[in-house]
């Protein structure tokens, strides 16, 4: 069947069974690769991404649920020729190794710093809790954080 | 092996009555699915059983949560994060908030939703002991029209529920009645976060001059479904919080725990564990 999303600000129409999962209706019909497969079964985060503005696990939704939806991955975070301000900070605070978690862990620090530009450090734990790292130890990571909420405007 | 998204069937009727309708006319079972994250990961491993699946995502009946003067009513439908965002519940029901926090990540709070939390009937789940000790009643729907029931009836045995095949879970209702009570809930699980409960146990009372007036106690994890503990209740009910009544509450409760050894514990574990928390709960009286 056909169904229409909106996947970084631009509008897509694919066909596939309503079933398929999301994360491979990204990685395998729009050649979306930043979002990763982990464990498949919504444990580790790091096929995250933002839907209607709400963090959610990409292999966990059938296509057909995100009929209409708007949906940011990895891909749709930096602007033209320059990085996002949390990818920077990943970049400056040495958050990303293997970078398997990273468009995961980066898209969960920016539905946290939306909801909350000032996380403290235990929010930024729970914020994150979700993101299995196993390589880069999770000290950097939450630096990054920490460092990008300092950049981000309280709006 | 992963299943193949080609032999499944997934529809979206796009409202409440028409879901309601394909599940009371058509020949074929169809299964409800809303935030995915129970069935989706039995599709990913490749042993999701039915073939057929009705999407309850995005159905705006099912997911609100109604405040009145004397009850919380909430849709099934309503997320994880949207239980742990209501003032209402956080304020009176904090064991229910609590229990949504620790239902796996933030990205799964967006998805799940206690309507499927409660369906999916895990003895292990962690809204139901909360649930029970506020002496919940869930509202059924179907083509038919509505019928309401504690929800301490819900579960019949283990992942049977009181659910007949047209039939979904409509709604969960809170009486704002519990004002004067002392609240506890607790979890124990491999890791503080993301981990299926070992055992949990909710409990509620009401204490007056050192004497029990009311309580209710539930657990996870103890029996094949959620459930209240009568015999500790009875324990403990018109007594003085003591170090004899916390004794009879701790023997009655591994009396009636019917626990098992499992991947994640054993049954010996889960119930002196249980017993552990009624007593740290107990002592704060």
């Amino acid at each position: 069947m056909t169904i229409k999303l909106t996947i970084n600000r631009e509008e897509s129409a694919i066909e596939a069974p309503p079933m398929k999962r999301l994360l491979d209706v990204l990685r395998e019909d729009l050649h979306l690769t930043g979002t990763k497969e982990g464990c498949g079964e919504g444990e580790c985060g790091a096929c995250a991404v933002i839907v209607n503005g709400e963090l959610v696990n990409s292999c966990l939704v059938p296509v057909l649920q995100a009929e209409g939806a708007r949906i940011t991955t990895i891909e749709g975070l930096a602007g033209e020729q320059r990085l996002h301000p949390i990818q920077q900070c990943f970049l400056e605070e040495g958050g990303a190794q293997c970078g398997i978690c990273t468009p995961g862990m980066i898209l969960a620090a920016h539905h946290l710093l939306q909801k909350n530009p000032r996380p403290t450090f235990v929010q930024i734990q729970e914020g994150l809790a979700g993101n299995l790292c196993r390589c880069t130890g999770y000290t950097r990571i939450f630096k990054a954080v920490q460092q990008a909420a300092n950049l981000t405007p309280v709006p | 092996m992963r299943s193949n998204a080609a032999q499944y069937d997934l529809i979206a009727p796009g409202s409440l009555d028409a879901v309601l309708e394909v599940l009371a006319s058509s020949t074929e079972r169809y299964t409800p699915i809303a935030g995915g994250t129970e069935l989706m990961v039995a599709f990913g491993a490749g042993h999701l059983q039915p073939r057929k699946l009705i999407s309850l995502w995005g159905l705006e009946e099912l997911r609100f949560i109604d405040v009145t003067s004397d009850a919380v009513v909430i849709g099934a439908s309503s997320t994880f994060t949207d239980i742990r965002r209501d003032a209402v519940i956080v304020n009176e029901f904090p064991l229910l908030a609590r229990a949504a926090s620790w239902t796996g990540s933030i990205a799964n709070q967006n998805r799940a939703t206690i309507g499927g939390n409660i369906v999916n009937a895990s003895p292990a789940a962690d809204s139901p002991p909360a649930l029970l000790v506020y002496n919940a009643a869930v509202t059924l729907v179907s083509a038919r029209g509505e019928r309401t029931m504690p929800y301490r009836e819900f579960h019949l045995s283990y992942k049977k529920t009181a659910l007949a095949p047209d039939e979904l879970l409509y709604s969960i209702t809170l009486l704002r009645n519990v004002g004067g009570y002392k609240q506890y809930i607790r979890k124990v699980g491999t890791r503080n976060a993301q981990a299926i409960s070992k055992t949990a146990l909710a409990a509620v009372a009401r204490v007056n001059k050192n004497i029990i007036e009311d309580i209710r106690i539930a657990a996870a994890s103890l029996r094949e479904v959620p459930t209240r503990l009568p015999a500790a209740e009875q324990a403990l009910l018109n007594k003085p919080v003591s170090t004899e009544t916390i004794a009879q509450a701790r023997a009655a409760l591994i009396a009636e725990a019917k626990p098992i050894d499992d991947i994640r514990s054993t049954a010996s574990y889960r119930a002196n564990v249980a017993a552990n928390l009624l007593e740290e709960f107990l002592r704060t009286l």
